[in-house]
């Protein structure tokens, strides 16, 4: 990072991943995301973006069979040592994911089910949580008169504004999001982005875009993955508009994809 | 032949097949109503057989079934969903789940009379529980512990893996994740399994045969380690031990036992389809 960028947040010392099968999915990646800023990472598919985003909070840990080496720093603690409480990074590194997966209980209940894991009782602190969190998801006016409705009763856009919700509802450090617009059409994906932007003030973001074009529109600071290795990395507009690498350029002005 | 016409006789040759596999079930349980219905008084099911059984109730061997089957599943239920729970949850595919996998399987295929053998050996004889409810709801519980892990697995298997996921990646332990999401979505499969499992137990004459039936107990027992009469026994023993038996009195019992099990498997389809009704997935 160059002098005046912002603080970082988390810094990746040479990991890699591989897999039982001796495939590779990241070979020997280094990059520091900022604090309160939107980091995408995006590049062809299997490239290794997903396989990053469950490292950062040790989701790969509930995949058989993955080898990890390397380091990864939060706030300069290493969160992948074997004594890391796994449960409270969990806490502190939200998730989206790509399918909208609310949980099979009202509205209400999905948003304040992290605290209840947590251990909070207190039915208003509850409470609060829960309308900051959906209001943050751009959602709490369409759910606000119905909040003991099932949640598989939402559209597929207001599910996934849900599972944002659940996540800003522990309030989190960081907010990482695996192509979270995919199976939503241009309005939802569009409020998917606008709440990104009005939460990155309180939060780090790193996002899996669903197209070049929403990595474009939304990223401070870009990442490039090809078939596991980090090929460029620096701010957004740098990234899509001039990049430095030949394959950067190739990928974003879409010569191949 | 035309295609119209081998299409009639296919549907006409399954059609009586549907029929055929149907209608033993209307006939067995039409012939033992209408038979066995006249004996069925208020007497009949609360007052203890006399005259070498020839007259009198069945109260005593209602009790001891009821005791049996819930015993064994105060044996069986827990220990069986916490095995079910282990198989799903928790175990990784090794040799050593793979054997208590293909051990469950081989436990459901053993005749029920060799269960009742080593009830016998193991828990009447070596423990010295004696001919007790004790032994026979033990027996029972092994003879029904691979229904009730096998159907329980199957259900907590089904629940959908992304909610497992969503619950870890919120913050959740292992065991909140199951109490929370996966164990509420598997009880209704569970339950079901349950039930079949308990009615199968609650059915069946071999494995008490030698570990808890009395051939012949007026009294109600008054502790696990009583002997205890016991519908399918009594059944058994009033159709070919006592001669001079009342055909009624066989019918009647027999009617008694099917509807205590026929109620059990009514409350496991209606558990199960209430549940399909409500599913969100």
């Amino acid at each position: 990072m160059t002098a005046g960028s912002p603080p970082p947040k988390i810094v990746v010392e040479k990991l890699s991943v591989q897999y039982d099968d001796g495939t590779e999915s990241l070979r020997n990646i280094s990059l520091t995301i900022p604090a309160n800023q939107i980091t995408v990472l995006f590049g062809p598919a299997g490239g290794g973006k997903s396989t990053l985003l469950r490292a950062l909070n040790r989701l790969n840990d509930l995949v058989e069979g993955v080898r990890m080496t390397g380091k990864i720093y939060l706030d300069g603690e290493d969160i992948t040592g074997p004594d890391m409480d796994v449960v409270s990074l969990r806490r502190r590194v939200g998730m989206v994911f790509a399918q909208p997966a609310p949980l099979p209980m009202t509205i209400r209940q999905n948003v304040t089910y992290g605290l209840e894991l947590a251990g909070v009782r207190h039915a208003g602190q509850k409470e609060l949580a829960m309308e900051k969190a959906l209001r943050q998801a751009a959602l709490w006016d369409e759910v606000n008169d119905r909040l003991e409705a099932p949640a598989a009763a939402l559209s597929g856009g207001q599910q996934q504004r849900l599972c944002l919700a659940r996540v800003l509802a522990l309030e989190p450090e960081v907010v990482l999001l695996d192509e979270p617009t995919s199976g939503l059409d241009p309005i939802s994906t569009g409020k998917v982005e606008e709440s990104l932007h009005e939460i990155k003030r309180e939060y780090t973001i790193v996002i899996v875009p669903h197209s070049v074009q929403q990595g474009a529109r939304i990223a401070d600071y870009a990442a490039f993955f090809l078939q596991g290795e980090l090929v460029e990395y620096g701010l957004g507009r740098e990234v899509f508009i001039a990049p430095k690498n030949r394959r950067t350029d190739d990928y974003v002005t879409g010569r191949f994809g | 032949m035309s295609r119209q016409l081998t299409e009639r006789l296919v549907f006409a040759l399954l059609t009586v097949a549907a029929i055929a596999t149907a209608s033993p079930i209307v006939l067995v349980v039409g012939y033992i109503a209408v038979t066995g219905a006249p004996a069925v008084t208020w007497e009949f099911l609360s007052a203890a057989p006399y005259d070498g059984m020839r007259a009198g109730g069945i109260w005593p061997a209602i009790v001891g079934t009821v005791y049996l089957t819930l015993g064994t599943g105060l044996i069986a239920v827990p220990l069986g969903i916490a095995a079910a729970i282990y198989l799903s949850e928790y175990a990784k595919d090794n040799p050593l789940t793979r054997a208590i996998r293909i051990a469950i399987i081989n436990l459901a295929g053993i005749p029920s009379v060799v269960y009742g053998l080593f009830g016998l050996g193991l828990f009447v004889l070596f423990l010295r529980f004696g001919t007790s409810i004790l032994a026979g709801c033990l027996t029972l519980s092994i003879m029904t512990l691979p229904v009730i892990i096998s159907t329980a697995e199957e259900a907590l298997r089904s629940v959908p893996q992304s909610f497992r996921v969503v619950s870890i990646s919120l913050g959740g332990t292992k065991w909140q994740t199951i109490r929370r999401v996966v164990l509420p979505q598997a009880l209704p499969g569970i339950l079901t399994g349950v039930i079949l499992g308990l009615e199968r137990a609650a059915g069946e004459t071999a494995p008490i045969l030698f570990t808890a039936a009395a051939f012949f107990l007026p009294r109600l027992p008054d502790s696990i380690f009583d002997a205890t009469m016991a519908l399918p026994y009594h059944l058994f023993v009033i159709s070919t031990q006592v001669p001079g038996m009342p055909l009624r009195i066989q019918y009647g019992t027999a009617l008694v036992l099917l509807i205590f099990v026929l109620s059990m498997n009514i409350v496991a389809t209606v558990i199960r389809s209430r549940a399909r009704a409500g599913r969100q997935w």
